[in-house]
């Protein structure tokens, strides 16, 4: 019985990590839906072990814990998947920032050029002239 | 009265001989050994050089700069792809950018060739040039390398709907106009063959032209290894 307390507790910890996850909403809203449909079904295969067996049987798998492995391969190839995609997401907007900061740099520095050569004119002009016009 | 000395009037008159419209855009990473000599030997011919350092750890940014070339620096190593982009978005909203010229850092890319590109782009009226190490036999790729561009050929004219004769060949002449079509999202080497694909999509007038590649040691040693050929196909069917 310690054992399913256990997966139980477990089971809603990485519950609720995962729900802290963001992105747009309709994808959020069918992530968490299907997460709920998780969490059911993981309690009550621990509380009723035998109604795994009962479900792998009429889904013509061996047994229980066969079913399992086969749900949590799937699991953890849609995990690669979305992670691969947020992963990409989030490579995409680095590469924009970046972009954007050395762009910004480069302008800074033709601004900081005209200024410098702008007032080496003025000083040129005050050193040779002599007279200023009148403020 | 401001004067400029004889020095920078000489250099001035050279200016307008140079090609002063091209911008040649270099992707910069870890090249300080040659991106100097590469850089001064560009400028002879070309009026504009920009390298666009991507993250380099070494002395790459200053020793180019030191050579005359203006740097961009990306803050993070982000791959060829993205500092074309970067060196692509820079020079085509310069004033009096008329052709970019793209050349890879390492030496491997012939000046002369770039300017008998430019050359050709100018007369036959053309926006975009690939350049091609298989129109003639002067480059001599190893049997492996070899048939590794050609299946990246192949592949890449399946993808594009052009017919192209050298695929992943750094040295390109994009005119202005077609400069702006392009909008590079592979950020690593994947880019060749969707540069080819975004040019392609323009619709604008393109040609090929012969260059020869020098397969120096130190080119081979830095150049892509053959396993980046499955990371490039990987990165461009995962997208």
């Amino acid at each position: 019985m310690l054992i399913q307390v256990l997966l139980v507790v477990a089971i809603g910890v990485v519950t609720v990590l995962l729900t802290r996850s963001t992105a747009n909403a309709r994808h959020q809203a069918i992530r968490r839906l299907l997460l709920v449909g998780f969490v059911v079904a993981a309690v009550l295969s621990v509380i009723f072990p035998e109604w795994l067996s009962h479900l792998a049987n009429a889904l013509g798998v061996g047994r229980g814990t066969d079913l399992l492995l086969y749900a949590l391969v799937i699991a953890f190839v849609s995990y690669i998947a979305t992670s691969h995609r947020r992963s990409s997401l989030l490579e995409r907007k680095v590469t924009i920032l970046t972009r954007e900061l050395s762009l910004a740099e480069a302008d800074l520095r033709k601004v900081d050029e005209s200024v410098e050569r702008a007032r080496q004119q003025t000083h040129g002009s005050e050193s040779d002239g002599g007279h200023r016009p009148a403020l | 009265m401001y004067s400029p000395d004889a020095a920078t009037e000489r250099a001035a008159t050279t200016q307008t001989l140079r090609q002063d419209d091209v911008w040649l855009v270099i992707p910069l990473y870890n090249e300080a050994t040659v991106i100097a000599d590469v850089v001064r030997d560009a400028l002879v011919t070309f009026g504009h050089v920009i390298c666009v350092d991507d993250g380099s750890s070494d002395s790459s940014a200053a020793r180019a700069e030191e050579a005359g070339a203006t740097v961009l620096r990306h803050a993070v190593n982000l791959g060829q792809g993205a500092a074309l982009q970067t060196g692509i978005q820079f020079a085509r909203a310069q004033d009096g950018c008329r052709f970019i010229v793209t050349f890879d850092a390492d030496g491997q890319h012939r000046v002369e060739d770039a300017l008998s590109m430019v050359e050709q782009a100018r007369r036959d009226d053309l926006a975009i040039i690939f350049g091609s190490r298989f129109l003639d036999d002067r480059t001599k790729p190893g049997l492996l390398k070899r048939m590794v561009l050609r299946t990246a050929v192949w592949f890449t004219n399946q993808s594009t709907g052009l017919r192209l004769t050298d695929a992943h060949n750094g040295l390109r002449v994009i005119r202005q106009d077609a400069a702006l079509d392009v909008e590079l999202r592979q950020d690593r080497m994947a880019h060749a063959s969707e540069i080819v694909l975004q040019l392609g999509r323009t619709g604008l007038p393109w040609g090929e032209h012969p260059v020869h590649v020098l397969y120096t040691d130190y080119s081979r040693a830095k150049g892509q290894s053959l396993w980046n050929s499955i990371n490039i196909l990987v990165d461009l069917v995962f997208k």
